[in-house]
């Protein structure tokens, strides 16, 4: 009887150990060397895995950061915060942070712009401009179906009266929403520096003016009357250069359908457009 | 080698692990959200399938028989792969570096799927020789890849489809895991033993 319970058990228990052995001794004799600082780096990270830095998440980011491969500024999400940990951690200089938002240049929303015709499809905009460049009249406007809204990572991107909205404070500048919008007329700007033109129009002054009352129409009257002289013309589309603009506002007195606004990014607890009307 | 054939379609298409005895189901609705990661999930299903039954073969063969332990086959088959699948694991991560990322987490999630056990325990039920064994774990691999990959696709589809609220996500999932099931109740009887 017990002869009977203890050949099992000692078999079974024999086995698991020698496996054991096995096993531990192979992991030692396998062993991968990896340094303990990329789990700190991993730690200190967002951890959005939004792949904004260019590496496939925030691992593979890690890895880069302590390999060399990549900045400690290389999250955008992060900000200086997350760059300044990162470099106290690898004990290396510090890189500056541009810290960036997205905004989407368009302000046509479903009273300023209009319809070529009645779109019944998926409520997608790739699948939208498919067709005949999607149902707005301007072939440069936000068709409002959200793409980027359902893209974005941080549920930064609302639609509001058939226009998409990026909201301030939430966005990371990850640039997710830019990759997925197939008019590309999401872009970056400074996140301090927030004098845009919300409309990506390149068409001619009469085209964009038939289609829409706030588009770019093109008389450079901003142009001229820009003090430092940071917005250029391409085509018939003003364009300020953020690097060079003072924030002085006279673009935004002179621009005569509204084209030009200081702060287009909607706060979270207001959630309206904030332009110049 | 007819013999051999015979038990690898009935592998595949006859005895269909996933869709015809229901084993290894969970991992089948959690990883056929996309085309590449049923590729390779089943890719590491391949893989662990036969050296698994060939493991365990020799395990029975040479353990349990000796002693007269059979009725210990689940205890001890569950132990052996464990340990079978750390064991590759730890050494393919040093050796071959590439083939280890393309497996990625797979291969420890198979280490608790029944598909394995039930590879195992048939072998020996069936009397399987040890290159038998061999093929008809490899059979059973490639079965699952050709269920789950064909899912991927079903799942693919129902994205785009307008699915009644009530019945979506999981709900239709089930649904559509059943009919994708009937179809390969077509091959019942395909082989004759």
């Amino acid at each position: 009887m017990i002869i009977q319970i203890l050949i099992p058990v000692s078999i079974i228990g024999g086995l698991s150990l020698l496996f054991g052995l096995g096993l531990s001794f192979v992991s030692k004799k396998f062993e991968v060397e990896s340094d303990e600082r990329i789990a700190l780096v991993r730690e200190a990270l967002p951890g959005a895995n939004c792949g904004a830095c260019g590496h496939s998440g925030c691992d593979a980011f890690a890895e880069a950061v302590v390999e060399g491969n990549a900045k400690t500024s290389g999250c955008p999400v992060g900000g200086t915060a997350v760059s300044n940990k990162l470099a106290q951690i690898l004990g290396v200089e510090n890189s500056e942070v541009e810290e960036k938002v997205a905004q989407v240049l368009c302000n046509g929303t479903l009273q300023n712009c209009k319809k070529k015709y009645d779109y019944q499809g998926v409520e997608d905009c790739a699948s939208a401009s498919a067709i005949y460049g999607g149902p707005s009249a301007c072939l440069y406007g936000c068709m409002g179906f959200g793409t980027c809204a359902k893209a974005c990572p941080f549920d930064a991107i609302i639609v509001e009266d058939g226009v998409a909205k990026v909201m301030d404070g939430k966005c990371t500048g990850c640039g997710v929403c830019i990759k997925t919008c197939p008019k590309n007329i999401i872009k970056f700007v400074p996140k301090n520096d927030r004098h845009v033109v919300t409309c990506s129009s390149l068409d001619k002054g009469n085209i964009v003016r038939q289609a829409c009352s706030v588009g770019c129409i093109g008389c450079m009257r901003c142009v001229k009357a820009c003090t430092a002289g940071a917005i250029k013309m391409n085509d018939s589309l003003a364009v300020i250069d953020n690097k060079a603009c003072t924030n002085c506002g006279e673009c935004v007195k002179v621009c005569p359908t509204g084209a030009i606004s200081a702060l287009y990014l909607v706060p979270p607890e207001l959630c309206r457009t904030v332009s110049k009307s | 080698m007819r013999e051999m054939i015979v038990i690898m379609l009935s592998a595949i298409l006859v005895e269909n692990f996933v869709l015809t005895k229901f084993l290894g189901i969970c991992s089948f609705l959690g990883v056929s959200q996309n085309l590449s990661s049923a590729v390779g999930m089943s890719g590491a299903v391949v893989f662990v399938l036969t050296i698994a039954s060939g493991a365990t073969w020799a395990t029975n063969e040479f353990i349990l028989k000796l002693f007269g332990l059979e009725y210990l086959q689940t205890l001890i088959f569950i132990l052996v792969i464990a340990v079978l699948v750390q064991l590759v694991e730890i050494i393919l991560k040093k050796k071959i570096p590439a083939l280890y990322k393309s497996l990625g987490i797979y291969l420890p999630l198979i280490t608790t799927n029944c598909a394995v056990l039930g590879v195992s325990i048939l072998n020996i039920q069936r009397d399987y020789s040890f290159v038998q064994s061999l093929v008809y774990g490899f059979g059973a691999g490639v079965g699952y890849t050709l269920a789950l990959v064909i899912f991927s696709g079903v799942r693919w589809r129902l994205e785009t489809c307008d699915i009644p609220e009530t019945f979506k996500g999981l709900p239709i999932t089930l649904i559509a895991a059943g009919l994708v099931s009937l179809v390969f109740f077509g091959f019942q009887g395909l082989f004759t033993r």
